[in-house]
C-alpha cells in the first residue's frame, strides 16, 4: 500500500509542476465552457433587419412595431423599393427584409387576406430558418389579437410548449456536451500521455525492473487524474448553474456518480490509447483525432443522432459520449433519478470493464 | 553462482544482437563487459533485467531464471539503465525516496549503503534532478538502483557523457560497494575502466573475443607492441599502413601502437623507414600491450 501512496504522490509532484498540463487540466474546460456557452450559440438575438412597406397604413405599423419591440429583431432600416433588396443583403448586415405588399390593411379588411413576404439572408441556413419561424410567430400572433372577439367558424390553434427548456436556451444543450468533451479529452490524453512519457524518457524501463505490478502502476497513473477530473466536472458544473442559470433537476449526488463513472471509462480508454503507442506525441494524436471528433460528431452533442445515415448511427453506439449526454440531459433537464438511465448506466460500466481488461491485458511486462 | 548465461542469443529482425554467449559472473564479484557501441551489452542487460526474453539459451540471476522467475529477479537487482532514466521534475530527494517506497524500503533502512555516493550530492537535494550535472546524475541513479539493497547490480554504461574526476570517483565507489557483498555487471565502451574490473569479457557484434582477469587479458596478447611518434601524425598513419612488416597500426593517445608482422623486427628499421619519409622528431619504443591492444587485436582476427 506504502509502494501505492508514494507512486501517487509522485504523480501529483508530475501534474503540479508541469505549467502546460495544469492548463491544460484547469484552464481549459473553463475557457470551453464559456466560448460554447457565451459565443456559440443556435439562438437569436437582435437580428438586424430591415422593412419595404409599400402600404404604410395602420396594420403594417402596428406589426412593424411588434417586430421592433420583440428582443429577437432590431429593424436597422426602411427601403423604398424592391431593387434595394438584393443590394441591402449583400452589405451583410441585414439578414432578412419585410415586403408588405401595396394596400395591405385595405385588403386586409376587403379582401380578409393579406399578404406580407418574408426574405432571409439563407447563407446561414439555420439561423435563416429560425428568422422566419419567429416572424411568422409575431404575425400570426397578430393575426389572432385581429380576430379576438369575432366569430371564426372553424380554428385550429397549435398552443406549442417547449419542455425542460421552455425559453430554448441552446446552452442547455451545450454544457452536456461541452462537458462530455472535455471530460473525455482530458482525462484519455492526459493519462495517455503521462504513461507514454514514462516510456519515453525511459523511467518505465526502471519501474519495470521493480517490484510493481502492472496494476499499481495503472491505478497509480489513473487516481491523480480521477480527483482532478472529479474537481474539474464539479467545475463545469458549478459554471453551469451560476453562470449561465442551467437548472439541476435531479440529485446532484447521481450526477456526480454518473460523471465520475464516465471519467472512469475515458481513463481507462486513455490507458488502452498508451499501450498502444509509444511516443507522447502519437498518444496525443490519437487521443484528439480517435476521441474528439467522434465524442463532438457522433455523440448526438451537436447533430441528432436519429437524423444520421443508418451505419453512423449503429457506429454512435459505441461512443461512450453518446451515453453519458444522454445521462446528463436526463438527470440535468429532465430531472430524472437513477430508474430511466439504468440502461445507459449499465452500458457505460461495461465499456469501461472492456477497456481496464483490454488494457492490462495489453500491458507490456517487458520492453517489447 | 550470481549471474549465469548459458548460449544466450538475441535477434532483432535478421540482426544478430547476441549471438551464444556464455559466462558466469561470481558472486561479489565486479565484472565488466567491455565493448564498442552496438556490440550487444544493452540488450545483453535488458535480457539479465528481464526486460527482453531471449530467443535462445538459458540466463539466471540471483538463482532465479531471468524467463520464468522474472517477479524474483525484479525483487532483487538494482538496474541503472544506459540513458538516464530518473525523473527529471522530481528533486533529488524525491526521486530517492520514490525508488525506496516502490521496493517496500526507506532512505533511511538502508542509509548505510549509499551513503559515501548520497553524501555528495545531498547538498543539492532539494535540485530537481533534471538540473544537476552529468557526474550528479549518476551518483543519484546510482543510489536510486542501490537503495533496497540489490543482491546484484546491473551498470548499463554508467560512466558514458561522465567527465574524468567523476569517473574515478564512480569506480572507486564501485570498489567499494564490492565489500558489501553486492555483484557488480556493469559495461563500458572506456578500456581503461576495464582494468579495474575482477574480471571482465570483451564482447563484439555480439559474441564475446574472451573472458579473464584484466591482467591475464594483457598477459595474453601474443606480439611486441611499440609507440611510435613523430611530428606529423597524421603522414605518420599513412606511412605506418604501407610500411610491409606493419601488421597493426592506430592511434592510442599521443602515440600510434604499432605492432610488427614478423618476429625478427629491430626499431631501428622502422626509424630509418620512416626518416626516409621525411618524418622529423621520431620516436620508436617499446611499449606494454593494454586491453584496448588486445581488443583491437582480437576483433581484427575475429574478422
Amino acid at each position: 500500500m506504502n509502494r501505492f501512496i508514494g507512486f501517487i504522490k509522485k504523480e501529483f509532484y508530475h501534474i503540479l509542476r508541469d505549467r502546460r498540463s495544469l492548463f491544460i487540466l484547469f484552464g481549459m474546460p473553463i475557457v470551453q465552457v464559456m466560448l460554447f456557452g457565451f459565443a456559440i450559440t443556435n439562438e437569436i438575438n437582435n437580428v438586424d433587419i430591415a422593412i419595404l412597406d409599400h402600404s404604410k397604413d395602420v396594420n403594417t405599423k402596428e406589426i412593424i412595431n411588434k417586430i421592433a419591440t420583440s428582443k429577437y429583431f432590431s429593424i436597422k432600416g426602411f427601403i423604398s423599393h424592391e431593387d434595394e433588396i438584393e443590394s441591402t443583403f449583400k452589405k451583410g448586415k441585414i439578414k432578412a427584409v419585410l415586403n408588405f405588399e401595396k394596400d395591405f390593411g385595405k385588403n386586409l379588411v376587403t379582401q380578409k387576406k393579406a399578404t406580407v413576404q418574408i426574405l432571409t439572408d439563407a447563407t446561414d441556413p439555420n439561423t435563416a430558418n429560425t428568422i422566419s419561424n419567429y416572424v411568422g410567430s409575431i404575425l400570426q400572433n397578430y393575426q389572432q389579437e385581429l380576430n379576438k372577439g369575432l366569430n371564426m367558424p372553424y380554428q385550429i390553434v397549435p398552443k406549442t410548449r417547449m419542455v425542460f427548456n421552455p425559453e430554448l436556451k441552446s446552452v442547455y444543450m451545450f454544457v452536456p456536451g461541452v462537458m462530455t468533451i472535455i471530460l473525455m479529452l482530458v482525462s484519455a490524453m492526459m493519462t495517455s500521455i503521462s504513461i507514454t512519457k514514462e516510456k519515453e524518457l525511459g523511467t518505465m524501463e526502471i519501474l519495470l525492473v521493480s517490484p510493481l505490478n502492472p496494476i499499481q502502476v495503472i491505478v497509480g497513473k489513473v487516481v491523480p487524474y480521477i480527483l482532478l477530473s472529479i474537481i474539474n466536472a464539479a467545475v463545469i458544473i458549478l459554471l453551469s448553474i451560476f453562470v449561465f442559470k442551467m437548472p439541476v433537476q435531479g440529485s446532484l449526488f447521481l450526477l456526480g456518480a454518473e460523471s465520475t463513472l464516465f471519467i472512469v471509462n475515458a481513463l481507462s480508454l486513455g490507458i488502452l490509447i498508451s499501450t498502444i503507442s509509444s511516443t507522447q506525441q502519437t498518444a496525443m494524436m490519437i487521443s484528439l483525432m480517435g476521441l474528439m471528433l467522434p465524442v463532438i460528431l457522433l455523440s448526438g452533442f451537436i447533430f441528432p443522432i436519429s437524423s444520421m445515415p443508418l451505419p453512423l448511427q449503429l457506429i454512435s453506439n459505441i461512443i461512450p459520449a453518446k451515453w453519458f449526454i444522454m445521462i446528463l440531459k436526463g438527470i440535468m433537464l429532465k430531472g430524472v433519478g437513477l430508474a430511466y438511465v439504468w440502461k445507459e448506466t449499465l452500458i457505460l460500466i461495461g465499456m469501461t470493464i472492456f477497456f481496464i481488461a483490454l488494457s492490462v491485458k495489453k500491458y507490456k511486462i517487458r520492453l517489447e | 553462482m550470481s549471474i549465469i548465461l548459458n548460449n544466450i542469443s538475441k535477434s532483432y529482425n535478421k540482426v544478430k544482437a547476441l549471438d551464444d554467449i556464455s559466462f558466469e559472473v561470481k558472486p561479489g564479484e565486479l565484472f565488466g563487459l567491455i565493448g564498442p557501441d552496438g556490440a550487444g551489452k544493452t540488450t545483453l542487460f535488458r535480457i539479465l533485467t528481464t526486460l527482453l526474453i531471449q530467443d535462445g539459451g538459458k540466463a539466471s540471476v540471483a538463482g532465479y531464471d531471468v524467463q520464468k522467475q522474472y517477479k524474483d529477479i525484479r525483487n532483487h537487482v538494482g538496474y541503472m539503465p544506459g540513458r538516464f532514466s530518473l525523473y527529471q521534475d522530481l528533486t533529488v530527494e524525491e526521486n530517492l525516496n520514490f525508488f525506496a517506497t516502490i521496493f517496500g524500503t526507506t532512505i533511511e533502512e538502508n542509509y548505510d549503503l549509499i551513503k559515501d555516493i548520497y553524501i555528495q550530492i545531498e547538498p543539492f537535494k532539494a535540485r530537481r534532478a533534471g538540473k544537476l550535472s552529468g557526474g550528479m546524475k549518476q551518483k543519484l541513479a546510482l543510489c536510486c538502483a542501490l537503495i533496497h539493497k540489490p543482491k546484484v547490480l546491473f551498470l548499463d554504461e554508467p560512466t558514458t557523457g561522465v567527465d574524468p574526476v567523476s569517473r574515478k570517483e564512480f569506480w572507486e565507489m564501485l570498489k567499494r560497494l564490492q565489500q558489501k557483498d553486492i555483484t557488480i555487471l556493469v559495461s563500458t565502451p572506456y578500456m581503461d575502466e576495464a582494468e579495474l574490473c575482477d574480471r571482465i569479457a570483451l564482447i563484439t557484434n555480439g559474441k564475446i573475443l574472451q573472458i579473464n582477469t584484466p591482467e591475464a587479458i594483457i598477459a595474453s596478447f601474443p606480439k611486441k607492441i611499440y609507440k611510435v611518434r613523430s611530428s606529423n601524425t597524421y603522414q605518420l598513419i599513412e606511412d605506418l599502413r604501407i610500411y610491409p612488416d606493419t601488421h597493426s597500426a592506430y592511434p592510442f593517445g599521443e602515440y600510434l601502437h604499432f605492432t610488427p608482422k614478423s618476429e625478427v623486427f629491430r626499431s631501428m628499421d622502422l626509424t630509418k623507414y620512416l626518416e626516409e619519409r621525411h618524418h622529423k622528431e621520431i620516436e620508436v619504443k617499446e611499449t606494454v600491450a593494454t586491453i584496448e591492444d588486445t581488443f583491437m587485436d582480437l576483433s581484427k582476427a575475429h574478422e
